[in-house]
């Protein structure tokens, strides 16, 4: 049994749906991360679950327990939870200590019993010597670790976290996402993590749930996400792709200026339908034409322009006269001039057939 | 959707789902809302019946309007009225301008003695100032007409307070900081890389300034020039105290004479109700006015600023700054102290003139100074507490969004800063002072009246600081577990603490020092300070009168110096916005 469900969950501000129609199953200790673009309902969905916001549609329960629906929500304060905010809402008038120890003391702990859980809690987040610190002498890192311990050390049912990195630079950032999914492995707490950095959702996450405008676009863990993602804004919004667009008629896939065969893909489309295809530039393979095929696609191209990155080569090459061009990846050693004719092959196992239509 | 109705079916199982879901901020809401119709609604709702009813019958009638505005002495009054507020609004832009403009923009030398002393005119109570202006400039006693005689062997005095002109000069020497205010509020954004801007085209210094930088402030000197006028058309003390005398009222002093025997409270309530019009209907002007920002040209950070080096016009600007200073503060400040400590103000400054006995006589002999004294400083305070928990209250509820229509408390908490003192208090008098209630004469009808008075400052500078505290400051409090409750008192009042010091001062200054709404609703024992002066004003015993006024000032200024330090510099010179 799922610890934490969405039932047809939505949510509504006047006229816009900010969430529509979402239903999602997390089971107990595991780590879930909700990814998409700016304004597309994260941190909505993850305030309607810690109770702040009520949804106009739809049912959440935790636990097999309702606690919310459209006419009653329980409020924040009775749920069991903890949170993570993006502004890490320490608070300034109380020390590290006292940030730790607040959940503790409102359930109602005896001081020593306090003293002794926060002290275990700030070992674990590496801010013991630390304690008695007011958080404006602390830096941003340690903040985020106060607001990490004082969400654990109460021993939630769910976490849960709104971008709790972003306001981090880069090289913190990174440690800090190791050091939460060093945590969820040792404490193992049902968690819910909004980001709308992909990254660092593939990094942390068991599984991650993409969203676009309200909606869940697929739900999947990190490696199927980026390999096999279902629509044409997955396939955008995780990593860099490639699209074909085109038909499949008598066994081949038609697209603009060339033709490949149907029957190696799967799912195989059908005939008759429209066909989008993702190919990633990393799955591209060029070579010269004296070389011996692998791939069962090939296709003979030319290169229209190249950029060095030193790890690689960013090539921008025309699959066929006229046709729009492919981005491939190659590494620092294929070296092709510009204008000379390659041969690009392809493997359909690596290539993902989106839901045509989709946007 | 068969899940989601029998778990409805679940929930609504009992009252009991239901109770537990139940969310009490309702019930505060609704008790706010009472208080707020209290407070303000009905007072300005019995005002207008008032003016409307007969008082015996209850019958619509308009015999009040009729007999308020028949009578040519009524008339003129309020054509004084007119001419004072605009006579004052002109005067005080021309004072205050050069000043505004040389303290932001240029490198004119005393900026800051220049704020302080600015700020002494600020504080200063209109009817200390106009007291002082008698001891200046009166026909015959005035020093400036001593010294005048003295220096020319003249006969004739050089001025006259007691005069139409006398009047504006004294109410526009305490009004035209509002307009330094509003127009350094509005220069402190104007960035020199746009005069710069000018400048590279070609332009001088001169032609910079008034082509560029005064256009671009333009309509805050009109908003803080609007201010003014209704300032000078609200005010009842110095009209009181000087055109009284003078033989002529204006708008307030008339709506007083309404109130001595015979009482008249209908006329009175039909004849405020231009003030109370001009007012909001002035405000609304004034507010789409400032909100035009594309005009005002704020560029956010303020970019670079450089003073304007002024040369030689530097003195010129340094004279006029001081001469209106001398005039505002200097002067009346010294001839206040030496009336209180003289045995006769007349007679000058020499040591046989010196004495304590005014003061003694104030607090220990006169029956009611000294409680005066008291119950202005405890009304203060009371009013003050009253005024930022209720502003705080609504401040709160309004932006944290905790109930629908909280907006709806907002604007009644914000409305009477569209109401002159003397129009509230008039509707205080008409809804709480006849029965069942009768509250004339209390304290507590002048603690409501002075706190639904300055409800207002209180709340914008509430909202203001709750406005700057992160919502989630409180989530994080209420997800581990605790209450709304518990997050206001642990996280919200601790981290408010210092902008309410700074409120509660905003609101216990003008509250010490109101003189129209106490004087319509004050009894024998509810006396304040500035009741007293006025009382005392009327016997004429000027020495008494300074005396009770320096106690006033000295205490006033302790305070403000307190909230400089706990708060900092420019706490009572920033723009109150009526957010
Ligand atoms: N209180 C509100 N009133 C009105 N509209 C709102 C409110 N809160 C959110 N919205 C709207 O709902 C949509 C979703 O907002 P939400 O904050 O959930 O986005 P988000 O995915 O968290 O975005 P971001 O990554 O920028 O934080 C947005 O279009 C937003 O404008
Ligand atoms: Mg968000």
């Amino acid at each position: 049994m799922s610890k934490l469900s969405l039932r047809e969950v939505s949510c509504a501000f006047g006229d816009t749906l900010a969430v529509d129609r979402i239903s999602l199953d997390i089971a107990e200790g595991e780590f879930v991360s909700l990814l998409g673009p700016s304004g597309c309902g994260k941190t909505t969905t993850l305030r309607m679950i810690a109770g702040f916001i009520r949804p106009t549609h739809g049912t959440i329960a935790v636990g097999g327990r309702v606690l919310s629906t459209p006419e009653s929500s329980l409020p924040p304060e009775r749920r069991g939870m903890s949170m993570i905010f993006q502004s890490y809402a320490i608070w300034p008038n109380m020390t590290v200590a006292e940030n730790v120890g607040f959940g503790l003391a409102i359930r109602g702990l005896g001081a020593s019993e306090v003293r002794a859980q926060v002290d275990r809690m700030l070992g674990v987040v590496r801010l013991g010597d630390l304690r008695e610190r007011y958080p404006a002498e602390l830096s941003g890192g340690q903040q985020q670790r106060v607001a990490l311990g004082r969400a654990m050390v109460v021993n939630p049912e769910v976490l849960l976290l709104d971008e709790p990195l972003s306001n981090l630079d880069a090289n913190l950032r990174e440690e800090m996402r190791g050091e939460i999914r060093r945590l969820h492995e040792e404490f193992r707490y049902t968690t819910v993590y909004v980001t709308h950095d992909q990254a660092e959702a593939m990094a942390t996450s068991d599984r991650i749930v993409v969203m676009n405008r309200g909606r869940i676009e697929q739900v999947a863990d990190p490696f199927t996400l980026y390999n096999r993602p279902r629509t044409r804004f997955v396939a955008g919004f995780i990593g860099r792709t490639n699209f074909l667009a085109g038909r499949c008629n008598g066994g081949a896939l038609h697209f603009a200026g060339f033709s490949l065969p149907a029957a190696p893909l799967t799912p195989r489309p059908e005939e008759g339908a429209p066909v989008l295809l993702s190919l990633r530039p990393q799955y591209l393979r060029l070579s010269g034409e004296a070389a011996p095929a692998t791939a069962p696609w090939r296709l003979q191209g030319r290169i229209l322009h190249r950029t060095y990155l030193g790890e690689q080569w960013d090539y921008l090459v025309e699959p066929a006269p006229g046709a729009a061009p492919l981005r491939v990846v190659a590494p620092p050693t294929a070296v092709h001039e510009v204008g000379a004719s390659v041969r690009i092959e392809i493997d359909p196992a690596q290539v993902a057939v989106l839901e045509a239509g989709a946007d | 959707m068969t899940l989601g109705g029998a778990v409805r079916g679940r929930l609504a199982g009992g009252i009991v789902a239901r109770l537990r879901h139940f969310d009490p901020t309702i019930l505060i809401w609704l008790a706010i809302a009472a208080v707020l119709i209290l407070l303000v609604v009905n007072p300005l709702f019995r005002l207008i019946l008032t003016s409307l009813q007969d008082p015996v019958t209850g019958a619509l009638t308009f015999d009040h309007y009729i007999y308020a505005y028949g009578r040519q002495r009524h008339l003129t009054a309020l054509l004084y009225s007119l001419w004072l507020g605009l006579a004052v609004a002109a005067i005080s832009v021309v004072l205050a301008v050069p000043i505004a403009w040389a303290v932001s923009r240029t490198d004119m030398p005393g900026k800051g003695a220049t704020r302080i002393l600015l700020l002494g005119a600020f504080i200063t109570p209109p009817y200390l100032g106009a007291i002082s202006w008698i001891l200046l400039a009166g026909p015959n006693a005035g020093w400036l007409n001593q010294v005048w005689r003295f220096l020319t062997g003249a006969e004739a005095a050089l001025v006259n307070v007691y005069t139409f002109w006398g009047l504006v000069i004294v109410i526009a020497l305490y009004s035209f900081p509002y307009v330094f205010i509003f127009t350094t509020a509005a220069l402190d954004v104007v960035s020199s890389e746009m005069e710069d801007a000018a400048n590279i085209l070609g332009a001088g210094k001169w032609q910079t300034t008034f082509r560029i930088t005064l256009p671009l402030v333009l309509p805050a000197i009109l908003g803080g020039a609007m201010v003014t006028f209704l300032e000078a058309i609200a005010l009842f003390g110095t009209p009181a105290l000087i055109g009284l005398p003078a033989r002529f009222t204006v708008v307030t002093t008339q709506l007083y004479q309404f109130f001595s025997h015979p009482v008249r409270v209908e006329a009175a309530a039909a004849y405020a109700m231009p003030l109370l019009l001009v007012t909001v209907l002035l405000f609304w002007v004034q507010q789409r006015l400032l909100r035009r920002k594309g005009f005002v040209a704020l560029t956010g950070k303020g970019g670079e600023r450089r003073p304007i080096r002024l040369g030689r016009w530097r003195w010129a600007l340094l004279g006029h700054t001081w001469l209106v200073l001398s005039l505002a503060v200097i002067l009346p400040y010294a001839v206040l102290a030496q009336a209180a400590f003289a045995k006769a103000w007349g007679q000058g400054f020499s040591f046989g003139n010196l004495t304590l006995a005014n003061f003694g006589y104030l607090l220990f002999e006169h029956q009611s100074a000294a409680r005066s004294v008291l119950n202005s400083f405890t009304y203060g305070a009371a009013t003050a507490f009253l005024a930022i928990g209720l502003g705080l209250a609504v401040a709160y509820i309004a932006v944290r969004r905790l109930v629908p229509f909280a907006r709806v408390l907002s604007f009644l908490a914000m409305a009477p800063f569209v109401i002159p003192g003397i129009v509230l208090a008039i509707g205080f008098y008409a809804a709480y002072a006849p029965p069942p209630l009768s509250l004339y004469g209390t304290s507590t009808i002048l603690i409501l009246a002075f706190a639904t008075r300055f409800l207002p400052i209180a709340y914008a500078n509430s909202a203001a600081a709750v406005r700057a505290l992160n919502p989630e400051m409180e989530d994080a409090v209420r997800i581990l577990g605790g209450t709304r409750m518990t997050a206001i008192r642990r996280v919200v009042a601790p981290l408010l603490k210092q902008s309410l010091v700074g409120a509660w001062l905003l609101v216990f200054i003008p509250a010490t020092r109101e003189l129209s709404t106490a004087l319509f609703l004050s009894g024998p024992n509810t006396r304040v300070m500035s009741v007293m002066l006025f009382d005392l004003s009327e016997e004429g015993k000027f020495e008494h009168l300074s005396a009770l006024g320096l106690m006033l000032l000295v205490v006033t200024v302790v305070i403000v110096a307190v909230g400089y330090r706990v708060i900092g510099r420019d706490f009572m010179l920033r723009q109150q916005g009526s957010g």
